[in-house]
């Protein structure tokens, strides 16, 4: 009967809880893309000339690219004209020294998002890397983690104090000729962070950022770099909100993480940005790179993703498994209500010797949205041994949504062994109907199918991040089952 | 407590229930019995408000509530619990969780304060103690990979924790053995208060031995054809349901010429 898919649709309207603009002073490039603009960015920030070269690069080998058609996405041609490539908040001095500098209202704004920084960076142990708009404006704890050798700061700081560090690694895992985003990135990123475990050190806490996009029009481009020294450990945290926005906003991140001997990296995301209104307007385009590449032997990286927002997401967080005996994890949750479209997957690329990868990916859909699975799993001739894991499962909530599974198998051996699970279901009325008989609300009944549904993403997360992320999936599917 | 008057109700175009009546006074306990397909599950389910199932007359008045009218998280809320025929598994749900969810609705429902983990883990204990049920079970999703015998048994345990005013038991009997039935039997039996009623669909006798009902209705063809005590439900175990039917069609088929000579 229809009725169930009714009551389901009644929930599908919801409002964006962060739709709110913070007003600041801010000092922004003028609108539009050139070598002037690459050139400005670099001087702006005061980079050594290593990085203006390689910016150049980029640019001028995106100037010969076109954007991908492949996904599964359809959106209005982006003119990367009408942008803005650089958007800094005002300082009264050169960058503050404590929390107490930072604008208040860059703090009540964080605090409306549910971040005090002070309250969570003291109650929760968490250092806070927040990068607002495109520089960050506050790093705690990083006495603390300095004394042990960890680097954890902005981006633009880790070029000042250590320069060599990024000279090493930036680009090694994504060149900036690996696709179009990734060049646009390298051209003209503004800010991001930076981590730096050291040999044999295990960071004692999660290193979490919190981006956010603020300023009209501002396309934000973050670079992420990640190095993990032999035998070292860490846990990042990355979350995302953005306040409402009539017309869409590019965002083109590139996140690399090298992981050498026994490192083991585990990164974890709740990416909550504006999904657009329920008729498909506005929201943000979220293409990203993100790659890991286990370069020592028995090193780890883990992926995990809980991803609710945007209008359009394209990612496909990878795992380059070089090193013999690395081990390669993906996770995710990704939600599409509304009009939103993902097509997110990972990529595994096996070429040490017994490397193994799992992928567990659970994808839904309600409204409208249109929910894409890609993976790859790449076995190589040296990859003996290797093994690969995939499950992917969809579920449907309401009859108008869509879900769709595109995993591409290569095994170049016959000592590994690859499986791949798919399935498809829909959330039952009969589950829901069992809910509601011992007195839940359908709301309440959708939330916890749901969630029970994506449990073993959500074991993957640290404690305070899953709880995060169940609520944010109940949020977001206030109104969107069927 | 519970009155159904007229009911008819069907299914995807399918007439079901034809104009069921049903009183249940508050400490009663009522039985339905009746071949398959008659409709029992179908009243459960309308009565606990499936929304597939379509009521095209009649009326259901519980305790002053006109239930036909309520959501189905309303009527559990106010107190009434179907135990399900075939109870549904709910992956990746831990038991206890969504258990405490449920309990804590009804207590909002009620103006009570809600439990917290602590407190309503010892009030589960308590009730698992009654119904003999492994800890285990709680610890694992719900009904994921129950067997059908624990499933029903989880029901019970639900009801227990739930402390209905009208519980509803839809063949809760079949599917577990002997000792089971005994230690679900006396679950019940302990809850029945005088300011409760069970409503209890069972094909047998056996059940009534142990929960021993204060009438015995027949259902059949969308209709109770049939309302008696306790020895009723021993005389189908013995004569099994033609004499009855025999009975009720006869009745049926004298109807239209009494209706003629009524013009
Ligand atoms: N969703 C449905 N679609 C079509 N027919 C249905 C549906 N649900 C029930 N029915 C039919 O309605 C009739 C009554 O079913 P119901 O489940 O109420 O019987 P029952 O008395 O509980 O039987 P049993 O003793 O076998 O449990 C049956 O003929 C059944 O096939
Ligand atoms: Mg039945």
């Amino acid at each position: 009967m229809s009725t169930s898919t009714e009551t389901i649709e009644q929930f599908v309207n919801r409002e964006y809880q962060y739709g709110f603009v913070t007003d600041i002073e801010t000092d922004m490039a003028p609108r539009g893309l050139s070598e002037d603009t690459v050139r400005l960015i670099s001087s702006k920030k005061g980079e050594p000339d290593f990085l203006l070269e390689w910016r150049l690069k980029a640019y001028r080998y995106w100037l010969t690219m076109k954007e991908p058609v492949w996904p599964n996405v359809y959106y209005p041609k982006i003119d990367y004209q009408n942008i803005i490539y650089y958007s800094a908040p005002k300082q009264k001095t050169d960058g503050p020294k404590s929390l107490d500098e930072v604008d208040p209202k860059l703090i009540e704004t964080y605090k409306k998002l549910g971040i005090p920084l002070r309250e969570q960076a003291r109650l929760a142990g968490v250092a806070v890397d927040a990068v607002f708009d495109s520089v960050s404006v506050a790093t705690t704890f990083k006495g603390k983690l300095g004394e042990m050798g960890i680097i954890f700061c902005s981006f633009s700081e880790a070029v000042k104090e250590h320069p060599e560090l990024i000279k090493k690694y930036l680009g090694s895992v994504v060149p900036y000729t690996d696709n179009y985003f990734a060049a646009l990135n390298s051209a003209v990123y503004s800010d991001g962070s930076f981590c730096y475990i050291p040999k044999g050190v295990k960071c004692p806490m999660e290193l979490s950022t919190y981006f956010r996009i603020n300023s009209a029009d501002t396309g934000q481009f973050e670079r992420t770099l990640i190095v993990a020294e032999e035998g070292s450990s860490v846990s990042y945290l990355e979350g995302c909100t953005a306040p409402r926005r009539d017309t869409n906003q590019l965002h083109a991140a590139v996140v690399e993480i090298v992981a050498m001997d026994r490192a083991d990296v585990k990164y974890s995301t709740v990416q909550n940005w504006y999904p657009g209104d329920e008729m498909g307007r506005g929201g943000i385009y979220n293409f990203v790179t993100k790659r890991g590449l286990c370069k020592g032997v028995s090193s780890k990286i883990s992926w995990t993703q809980v991803e609710t927002g945007s209008a359009i997401t394209w990612k496909y967080p990878s795992v380059i498994l070089k090193g013999d005996n690395s081990v390669g994890e993906f996770y995710s949750v990704a939600l599409t209500t509304n009009y939103q479209q993902a097509d997110t997957g990972t990529k595994m690329v096996h070429i040490g010797k017994n490397t193994r990868s799992t992928i567990i990916s659970k994808g839904i859909s309600a409204g409208r949205g249109q929910n894409s699975y890609r993976g790859q799993v790449k076995v190589m001739r040296s990859a003996e041994g290797s093994r690969n894991f995939s499950q992917c499962d969809s579920l449907l909530l309401g009859d108008k949504c869509g879900a769709h599974t595109f995993p591409y198998i290569e095994v170049k051996n016959t000592s590994s062994t690859v499986e791949h699970e798919a399935s498809t279901s829909k959330i039952g009325e009969d589950q829901i109907f069992y809910c509601r008989q011992r007195g839940l609300s359908t709301q309440d009944a959708i939330n916890m199918i749901v969630n029970g549904y994506c449990k073993e993403v959500f074991r993957q997360l640290p404690m305070e991040f899953a709880v995060e992320a169940q609520k944010l999936l109940g949020v977001s599917l206030e109104g969107s089952v069927g | 407590m519970l009155e159904i008057k007229n009911l008819h109700a069907q299914v995807e175009g399918k007439k079901i229930l034809k104009g069921l009546n049903l009183t249940i006074q508050p400490g009663e306990v009522h039985a339905i019995m009746g071949p398959n397909g008659s409709g029992k599950s179908t009243l459960a389910q309308v009565l606990a408000g499936r929304d597939a199932y379509d009521v095209t007359e009649g009326k259901v008045i519980y305790n002053g509530l006109d239930l036909l009218d309520m959501e189905p998280e309303e009527r559990a809320r106010a107190g009434v619990f179907l135990a399900f025929q075939y109870p549904v598994e709910i992956p990746g749900v831990n038991s206890t969780y969504f258990l405490k969810a449920a309990f804590n609705e009804v207590r909002k429902h009620r103006g009570e304060a809600e439990l917290d983990a602590i407190d309503f883990l010892n009030l589960v204990k308590e009730k698992m103690k009654v119904l003999e049920l492994p800890q285990s079970l709680l610890n694992r999703p719900v009904n994921e990979g129950f067997s059908g015998g624990e499933k029903k048994r989880n029901e019970i345990f639900q009801m227990a924790v739930l402390d209905p005013k009208l519980a509803i038991l839809d063949e809760t009997d079949s599917g577990l053995d002997i000792d089971a039935l005994r230690l679900v039997a006396e679950g019940v039996n302990k809850l029945k208060r005088p300011d409760n009623a069970q409503l209890i669909i069972t094909h047998y006798q056996r059940l009534l031995d142990y929960i021993v009902p204060d009438f015995v209705h027949v259902l059949y063809d969308g209709r109770i054809i049939k309302t008696g005590e306790k020895r009723l439900a021993l005389d189908l175990e013995e004569r099994g349901y033609d004499w009855l039917l025999a009975e009720y069609r006869s009745q049926t088929t004298e109807t239209p010429s009494g209706l003629v000579g009524a013009r």
